[in-house]
């Protein structure tokens, strides 16, 4: 376990590193923001209809989400990704290491580093001068907390497991143009998932990817009251046990199948 | 006991065939043809404990293939094999923690991380003990001048410095077996010198186990006292370095240096390699001719100044015999 932890402590202390790359994601994500807010604005006062959540629950959504995007899982790892592909993948084995944990922690740091070196100023930017409301209470930011943190560990999951499907396909060209708009789309990053069809409510209640952001988001809007946020939690950490169970499975099956050829 | 054993191990593989064509191409997306290629075909060998081994052969023989197995990366089709007692690919973490592995094309190292956070990091990667990690970094450090080295990125560091953090890296959990592939490779001559001088070291003091894959003889003829050459996956020489010359080549080089510049040597059972100026490289064959009759025949005819005898340099046999195999 000390092995891991060590691991995603250096991988952090690199990712940090990044600073340029946070700063301009940081303004970018701060420009949609505004773009999204006034978008939402515009429907909201022209429709004359009443909409599932208010227009600042709406707006709190597009800012959580906005200043939470590098923690959805739509990226993958480029080193990694090299590693799979020209096969040097098999060099790590060396090591009394279990490949699975080892990915796991690079994407858990992969997904929390930019998030937390972006999120901070786009929340006061946003707190003060585009809408984004406080929690609804003190419990309502603790569940958002805990839920913000089983998303982070959901999405670390999803990321590893995209990753893990490179094993599969030749180039991951294909994956890797899908995977940004299925999960910012599921994710309800582009629109907010309670304002999607009555119809398509079912099937987005269940898919693991509104586990990342949804949830939480739902939390700290008040949109899931808060005594009801054990059955979310639950609904997360199911999420995370089967994709991760799933993905060691996965990569166990393709180290035995695939080989890695050479010299 | 031996340390390590093999036994019958043989290894394929499957290359998904490429017919070339339009047809051929969309009819392999329903049906994907293989092609079979043996890269180890019913190999054996032991290696006890202490023995440094050079284990060589042309590209593709089939070499790093074996060491990806006895480190438990691959798994074979068929045939056993035992490290330390345990089969490999059934208990990959547990053989690799008794396994140190230097990969003279790449390195095992952080790229972007000072060598000394490489090193904490595989600390705590083995679960090494404080004390036991001090005093083998400090023993490495100075066996492989590495002080000056420690604060540096990885990928600043010249090929023969990242080579020495390389070795001292995958010696930090004090390995009882020590694979090495090519650690001498692209190295300028004092750090091959140094780099040598070190795996002897190594094996003689702490009576490591090493496996040398190189294609540099002069790593072999200075290193290993047994040799096991690789050829197109079938073991074709497992012995000393002596019983490799004798099967090889048994030819020998006699060397004379005449007094008189002009003069020439012919003898019928020697044959002239070169000539420069005073001095004349014959090789003979020991088993036609003993060397003492040899030098007996071309004293009595020539002035000479000097002579001595000398073995072929191991390179050229090796390369005589790619060359046959090749063929």
């Amino acid at each position: 376990m000390k092995a891991y932890f060590a691991i995603l402590y250096a991988r952090t202390a690199t990712l940090f590193q990044y600073r340029a790359a946070a700063f301009a994601g940081m303004t970018t994500q701060a420009f949609w923001g505004v773009i999204k807010t006034m978008i939402l604005t515009a429907f909201y006062t022209q429709s004359s209809i009443s909409q599932p959540i208010s227009l600042d629950q709406a707006i709190t959504f597009i800012w959580l989400g906005q200043a939470l995007l590098a923690l959805l899982p739509w990226t993958i790892d480029k080193e990694l990704e090299a590693q799979v592909k020209n096969g040097n993948v098999s060099y790590e084995l060396v090591r009394p290491i279990n490949l699975y944990c080892l990915w796991y922690a690079r994407a858990f740091a992969m997904r929390t580093v930019p998030t937390i070196m972006r999120c901070i100023p786009v929340i006061i930017i946003a707190g003060l001068f585009f809408g984004l409301s406080a929690p609804i209470s003190r419990t309502a930011f603790l569940a958002f907390g805990v839920s913000l943190i089983f998303g982070t560990l959901l999405s670390s999951a999803i990321t590893t497991l995209i990753l893990i499907s490179l094993f599969w396909t030749l180039s991951g060209e294909g994956i890797q143009r899908l995977t940004p708009h299925v999960t910012l789309l599921l994710s309800g990053l582009v629109v907010p998932l309670p304002l999607f069809p009555e119809w398509l409510q079912p099937f987005l209640s269940l898919q693991p990817l509104r586990g990342v952001l949804d949830i939480p988001s739902r939390l700290y809007t008040g949109v899931i009251p808060t005594q009801e946020a054990f059955y979310y939690l639950g609904f997360q950490l199911t999420w995370i046990l089967i994709l991760v169970g799933a993905g060691r499975w996965l990569i166990g099956r393709a180290l035995r199948q695939f080989v890695i050829q050479g010299g | 006991m031996s340390i390590i054993s093999v036994d019958v191990l043989s290894k394929e593989f499957l290359i998904p065939k490429r017919n070339p064509g339009f047809f051929a191409s969309l009819a392999s997306l329903f049906s994907q043809e293989y092609e079979k290629k043996t890269a180890l075909d019913r190999i054996s060998f032991a290696i006890n404990e202490g023995e440094l081994i050079g284990y060589i052969g042309p590209n593709g023989a089939g070499k790093s293939t074996t060491v990806k197995i006895l480190s438990g990366i691959l798994v074979p089709n068929s045939g056993s094999v035992k490290v330390m007692g345990r089969i490999p690919w059934e208990h990959r973490i547990e053989t690799v923690r008794e396994l140190g592995v230097v990969f003279g094309q790449r390195t095992q190292l952080w790229w972007d991380l000072p060598v000394i956070e490489s090193f904490e990091l595989l600390k705590d990667i083995y679960n090494i003990s404080d004390n036991a990690y001090k005093t083998t970094l400090q023993a490495l450090t100075e066996a492989l001048e590495l002080s000056k080295l420690m604060h540096v990125p990885v990928r600043q560091l010249s090929l023969g410095q990242r080579m020495r953090c390389d070795i001292a890296a995958s010696l930090l959990h004090s390995p009882k077996i020590l694979f090495l592939d090519e650690p001498t490779i692209g190295l300028d001559a004092v750090s091959k010198l140094a780099v040598r001088d070190f795996i002897r070291h190594l094996n003689k003091e702490r009576k490591v186990t090493v496996m040398l894959t190189t294609h540099d003889m002069d790593d072999i003829e200075s290193l290993c006292s047994r040799v096991i050459i690789l050829n197109e996956g079938q073991i074709y020489l497992d012995g000393t370095l002596a019983t490799l010359r004798k099967k090889l080549s048994p030819e020998r080089r006699l060397i004379v240096d005449l007094l008189n510049e002009n003069d020439t040597v012919s003898d019928p059972n020697a044959l002239l390699v070169k000539q420069e100026g005073h001095r004349v490289w014959l090789s003979f064959d020991p088993t036609k001719i003993t060397t003492t009759e040899l030098i007996t025949r071309i004293t009595s005819k020539h002035s000479i100044s000097d002579l001595y005898i000398e073995n072929p340099p191991i390179e050229e046999i090796i390369a005589k015999f790619y060359r046959n195999t090749n063929l």
